[in-house]
């Protein structure tokens, strides 16, 4: 009798338990409902993809290759959109050269330096930088950081002006307090908690066995950091810098204050310029036509890019926390 | 044997350390810098805490909370964001309400069901990617997907918002069904439970602390949000509590207007409604720390 199930039960349809081979109707009911809950996330992403690259359609036929030109200029009919990208470009650049070595140093200084019961309250201030709205960052960039830098930027650029790199990108005659600079900055501020909590998690998992080798060595602190810590954490920083990336190139409405509205193309990180996100909310209201196809179509362009980097990011941070456990 | 041990402990110690060099200095310098990028941070987050609150702090008073938003140009003592911080309220409880329970189904399906298999794999790495698209992308993606069809409403900014938090309370919600030991599981199992019944009435209860308070991190995120409502939700001056029909406002949407006025009175109930806001989110996270101590039974 027994031999008999056993064999049946690897055929799970015609099994001889009656009572195991049907889970109840809830039961299975239940399973479907996670089961579709979890592919919303898909199903969702795709639906991106596909509406607003549809109602960007009109652009991209248009245009041609021309949606990558140096022409911005709705009145004329003219939609090409590098100097957006240029700009997106370089405002997360200055956010990322800010924020990094901000955030690894303060991601060191919880790890290694101060005890943990220090750690948790500089953690909770750390992270109110990101409790912050984006709106509040942009009302206080534009209101009470711009005029301010505006005396900065005009003297700074008065005395680089005509030296060699120095003049190249802080100098120009179009100086202004919202500017690339400008919200480069803001928005370093509003990728710290994100790079420094990404870098803190890579940097904990250093074996505690290798620092005390390098320190039983004679290393310093610092000595052991260098030898030690960062050639473990080097994968994972990478990764966590790459999502601050992500985060500056998307985050939308500080910049749009900011920033200065002026699709340029210009070294001088001191004048007003533009970015994607900034373009689309500041424009968006007042367009019809192909002009919001084309608002569209920069939504379209930013998706890409922004699913490219995490997905890069999201890859190389899985690969390190993966070879950090083998290791 | 304190005894004995009382004379070797005597001799003077000597001093093992290097004297003074240039590693030393070194390994002083980067602990300083390390200090500085601390205080570093700090000195923008005291700015603007310190000016919203020195501004705002004058506009705020009850008529400002309540009553509705008057025309641009007149001074800061008239009206006020009552029709915002509703709107704020209303759009924000019901993305929470779309996107918390769906977001907690997903996190079991990854989980309790999808285990080791190629698609909750994919579906936890689409989901970390969906935290890092754009909100202004959500925003776009409803605006196309329901407000060219049924018009500006509460509706559709809380869906726009419910896209921007589903994926991070799928993720922090499966971060604390994971901390769940196994062992829960397994008795449940034993005592002949199906498995949608150990998910809802062990496994879920017992990482309960958690998940609520990464929701409301979430929750806090999305009351902040401007992007996603832009052009979901439209602008009113006065207040509409029907979160399924008709424009609304928010409080950030407001911010964002007022941000970009020449009149100092509109400028004015934009510090007022970033006070608010700020105040908003900080009870949103400040109960999600409480939450977490009190009732969190597993944490990471």
């Amino acid at each position: 009798m027994s031999t008999v199930v056993k064999a049946d039960s690897a055929v799970p349809a015609e099994s001889a338990h009656p009572l195991a081979r049907r889970r109840p109707l809830g039961d299975r009911a239940f399973a479907l409902l996670a089961l579709a809950a979890g592919l919303l996330v898909l199903v969702i992403l795709i639906l991106i993809v596909i509406s607003t690259s549809q109602q960007a359609s009109s652009w991209f036929s248009t245009e041609g290759w021309g949606i990558f030109a140096y022409n911005w200029n709705p009145g004329a009919n003219q939609f090409g959109v590098l100097a957006f990208i240029y700009g997106t470009a370089v405002t997360a650049v200055i956010a990322v050269v800010i924020a990094v070595p901000v955030s690894i140093g303060i991601a060191l200084l919880l790890t290694e330096v101060v005890p943990r019961r220090w750690a948790r309250p500089i953690v909770y201030v750390v992270d109110l930088l990101a409790v912050v709205p984006s709106v509040v960052w942009g009302l206080w960039g534009i209101l009470v950081f711009a005029p301010w830098a505006n005396h900065i930027y005009g003297s700074i650029a008065s005395g680089v002006n005509g030296i060699w790199v120095l003049g190249f990108l802080f100098g120009g005659n179009n100086i202004s307090g919202a500017s690339f600079f400008t919200a480069g900055l803001i928005l370093a501020f509003m990728i710290t908690p994100i790079v420094t909590s990404l870098s803190r998690e890579v940097v904990a998992t250093t074996p505690s066995i290798d620092k005390q080798g390098a320190y039983a060595l004679g290393a310093t602190r610092w000595e052991m950091i260098r030898g030690v810590v960062w050639p473990h954490s080097q994968g994972g920083v990478v990764g966590a810098v790459l999502l601050g990336l992500g985060r500056a190139m998307g985050e939308t409405i500080a910049v749009a204050l900011v920033i200065g509205s002026n699709p340029v193309i210009t070294s001088h990180l001191f004048s007003p310029g533009y970015n994607m996100p900034a373009g689309i909310a500041n424009l968006f209201g007042e367009s019809s036509g192909v002009f919001r196809a084309a608002l569209m179509g920069m939504g379209v362009l930013l998706f890409a890019f922004t699913i490219i980097i995490n997905v890069i990011a999201r890859g190389v941070v899985a690969r390190s926390a993966r070879r950090a456990r083998g290791a | 044997m304190a005894v004995t041990s009382q004379p070797q402990a005597e001799p003077q110690k000597a001093d093992l350390r290097e004297p003074p060099s240039w590693r030393r200095t070194k390994n002083q310098i980067m602990t300083v810098l390390m200090v500085v990028a601390f205080a570093l941070t700090m000195i923008p987050l005291g700015f603007v805490l310190v000016t919203v609150i020195a501004k705002g702090a004058s506009v705020i008073s009850w008529s400002f909370l309540t009553s509705s938003i008057p025309p641009n140009v007149l001074p800061a003592n008239v009206g006020g964001m009552g029709p915002a911080i509703a709107g704020t309220l209303v759009i924000t409880a019901l993305a929470t309400v779309i996107a918390v329970p769906l977001g907690i189904l997903g996190a079991i399906y990854i989980n309790e069901y999808g285990g080791k298999g190629i698609l909750a794999r994919v579906i936890g790495f689409m989901s970390d990617v969906m935290t890092g698209v754009p909100s202004i992308i959500m925003g776009l993606f409803i605006f196309t997907l329901w407000t060219l069809h049924f018009q500006y409403s509460g509706l559709g900014g809380a869906f726009a918002l419910a896209c921007l938090m589903l994926p991070i309370v799928i993720r922090s919600s499966e971060e604390m069904l994971k901390l769940v030991p196994d062992s829960l599981r397994q008795g449940a199992y034993a005592l002949g439970a199906t498995k949608a019944r150990v998910t809802m009435t062990v496994v879920l209860p017992a990482a309960l602390g958690g998940i609520v308070s990464g929701a409301l991190l979430a929750v806090a995120r999305a009351a902040g949000e401007t992007a996603p409502l832009l052009f979901t939700i439209g602008i009113v001056t006065s207040v509409n509590w029907n979160v399924f029909s008709g424009a609304n406002t928010s409080l950030p949407s407001q911010i964002f207007l007022n941000a970009s006025q020449p009149y100092t009175g509109a400028q004015a109930r934009g510090w007022g409604a970033a006070l608010t806001l700020i105040v908003i989110a900080f009870i949103f996270m400040i109960s999600a720390r409480l939450v977490t101590a009190r009732y969190a039974r597993y944490s990471s």
